[in-house]
């Protein structure tokens, strides 16, 4: 008699075990998909919506389900430089080239990493700061290093002080059992380029759902004309600002004449 | 136009009203702030007849600005005063245009050479640690010597002893050098080899410092090259304008790093207060002038002496990897 709920359990286990996939999907949309910088751009926030899609073949779940999204930025590849005394002065000696790294990386997630799934878990998806691979360069190869190497440290507290890499843990709300909700914080010097929002649905401690989405930060309108007119036609550019300064002093002059 | 539009999410971050996001520099600042700061260099730029780069760039540096950006950017911006304060200058016909075309030719030389260490240097990593050695250097000597200088000439004149500062007749051993040259408006007779090199130097720590360099060109042109005073700072400033110029031109075109938008903020407030600081200068006797510029040129230069001497807060920077150059 006590042995049918067991059977039952471990039947839901095949089954889960067997095709997750199929029984959960993530369907999630953003506030925008396009961020646009104008002159008055200090930032902005990004509004993630989900919803957990259930069907026939679904098993009911013991605990709640538990969302992990990750929004990378655009690579960049960084030097991070490390100051040395050197006669009475400080200047940057040694250095550390992070290679290819998102510019901007947001780990939001409905509790802290650690009690949504196990350890070898998280650190196969790359879940939180700490387990993300950052490659860098290390004599003639590209590696990651141990996770308390102290240039490592630096850079994630710089790109943390920043605001451009974020770890929040409790960001992520359920409004209801399966509708979410999540606010992607964009600082003002978030770079432009594409975004991509990827989302893990865990429950009882397994991956069971993935979903994504993505977004652009743009220069846009005179932001975009000026930053465009520097790079591309830096020649124009120059002697434009050159001529504006021309223009402003010979007003300035005409203004302020007093004889 | 630039107000901030406050919504939901926004109270979250420090709110400050008037924020303009910088197209260049990559970053929001506040207008006034940067308008006032624009203002008060100005002001001082129009008191001693200089441009005020040794100020501005600093100050701009603070604000969080790259140093890169804040260079190319106060190129324009001296470019702009000096010119304001040019015409000012042409009008009572107080310029030796022959001398500033010599001083020129060696000043656009100098400007490229310093355009070029630039570019080098920023792919060294060693940019920032060589604006700050050259500011130590260069401000803590000459703000040094000035004030020197300033209180000689202010006990002096408490003794009732008249301020000489040219000495006619005094030769020094480039007098003797060749390709010598007669500049009417300033009456000397001097080899163009002195004045080109002066112009060189200027242009090159022009560039590299982001200062137009009029507090040094005009003590150099003083006591090197005789000129007389009433002609020395109009000379200084057609100088100043045109390497700036250059210099804006160049640091477009090669570090595309001129923020134009920052450039005009600053050099509307600069040409402003520029107006005042003059009017306030004239009624100040000229040795209290050059003894409260060297007081001020000093303050910078060990200000950033503390900077480097000190433990600093973060061992590490980040930064991006500059182009493959």
């Amino acid at each position: 008699m006590r042995r049918g709920p067991l059977t039952i359990l471990a039947v839901a286990a095949t089954v889960l075990t067997a095709a997750p996939a199929a029984a959960e999907r993530l369907v999630s949309s953003l506030s925008s998909h396009r961020v646009l910088i104008t002159p008055s751009f200090t930032g902005t926030e990004l509004v993630l919506f989900g919803t957990v899609e259930r069907d026939a073949a679904s098993v009911p779940r013991r605990g709640s389900y538990d969302i992990v999204a990750t929004v990378s930025g655009p690579r960049e590849t960084l030097v991070v430089r490390r100051k040395e005394r050197m006669f009475g002065i400080w200047a940057n000696a040694d250095s550390r080239t992070f290679v290819e790294v998102p510019s901007y990386l947001a780990m939001l997630s409905t509790r802290p990493a650690e009690e949504i799934a196990p350890l070898d878990v998280l650190l196969r998806l790359q879940i939180g700061l700490r387990r993300t691979l950052l490659p860098q360069r290390i004599g003639p190869d590209t590696a990651d290093v141990v996770r308390d190497d102290p240039f490592r440290n630096a850079f994630l507290r710089l790109k943390l002080s920043h605001d451009l890499y974020v770890d929040t843990p409790n960001e992520v709300t359920f409004l209801t059992p399966i509708l979410f909700r999540a606010t992607i914080p964009l600082p003002a010097g978030a770079p432009i380029g594409n975004y991509e929002v990827d989302l893990k649905l865990f429950a009882d401690g397994a991956l069971i759902a993935r979903g994504g989405d993505a977004f652009e930060i743009v220069k846009f309108g005179f932001e975009q004309f000026v930053a465009g007119a520097a790079l591309n036609h830096g020649l124009l550019y120059g002697l434009a600002t050159a001529l504006m300064a021309l223009l402003t002093g010979w007003l300035a002059s005409v203004v302020f004449r007093r004889d | 136009m630039f107000l901030e539009v406050g919504s939901e999410g926004s109270s979250r971050r420090r709110m400050t009203p008037v924020q303009v996001y910088l197209p260049i520099a990559d970053l929001p600042v506040n207008i006034f702030v940067v308008f006032a700061m624009g203002i008060a260099v100005g002001f001082i730029s129009g008191m001693f007849g200089i441009g005020g780069g040794f100020l501005m760039t600093p100050l701009l540096i603070f604000l969080g600005i790259s140093p890169a950006v804040a260079v190319a950017t106060v190129s324009s911006h001296i470019a702009a005063s000096s010119f304001s304060g040019a015409i000012t200058y042409w009008r009572r016909k107080a310029l030796d245009l022959s001398l500033a075309a010599m001083l020129l030719i060696g000043g656009i030389g100098g400007t490229a050479a310093g355009v070029w260490l630039f570019t080098y240097l920023r792919a060294l990593g060693q940019l920032d640690l060589t604006i700050s050695l050259s500011y130590v250097l260069l401000l803590g000597s000459v703000g040094g010597l000035m004030v020197m200088e300033g209180v000689r000439a202010i006990i002096r004149s408490r003794h009732g002893k008249p301020v000489e500062l040219r000495r006619p007749g005094s030769h020094t051993w480039f007098h003797g050098l060749p390709f010598k040259l007669r500049f009417k408006q300033s009456r000397i007779y001097v080899s163009s080899i002195p004045v080109v090199m002066i112009g060189f130097i200027m242009g090159f720590i022009g560039a590299i410092m982001g200062i137009g360099g009029g507090f040094l060109l005009v003590p150099m042109l003083i006591y090197f090259l005789r000129v007389p005073t009433n002609v020395v700072i109009g000379t200084s400033m057609v100088l100043t304008l045109v390497t700036m110029a250059t210099a804006t031109v160049l640091h477009s075109v090669t570090n595309h790093l001129v923020d134009v938008i920052l450039a005009l903020i600053l050099m509307v407030g600069g040409v402003t207060g520029a107006q005042f600081g003059a009017r306030a200068g004239q009624k100040m006797r000229g040795e209290r002038l050059r003894l409260m510029l060297g007081v001020l040129v000093l303050a910078v230069g060990l200000r950033f002496a503390v900077d480097l001497v000190m433990t600093p807060d973060d061992f590490y920077s980040i930064r991006q990897l500059e182009g493959a150059q």
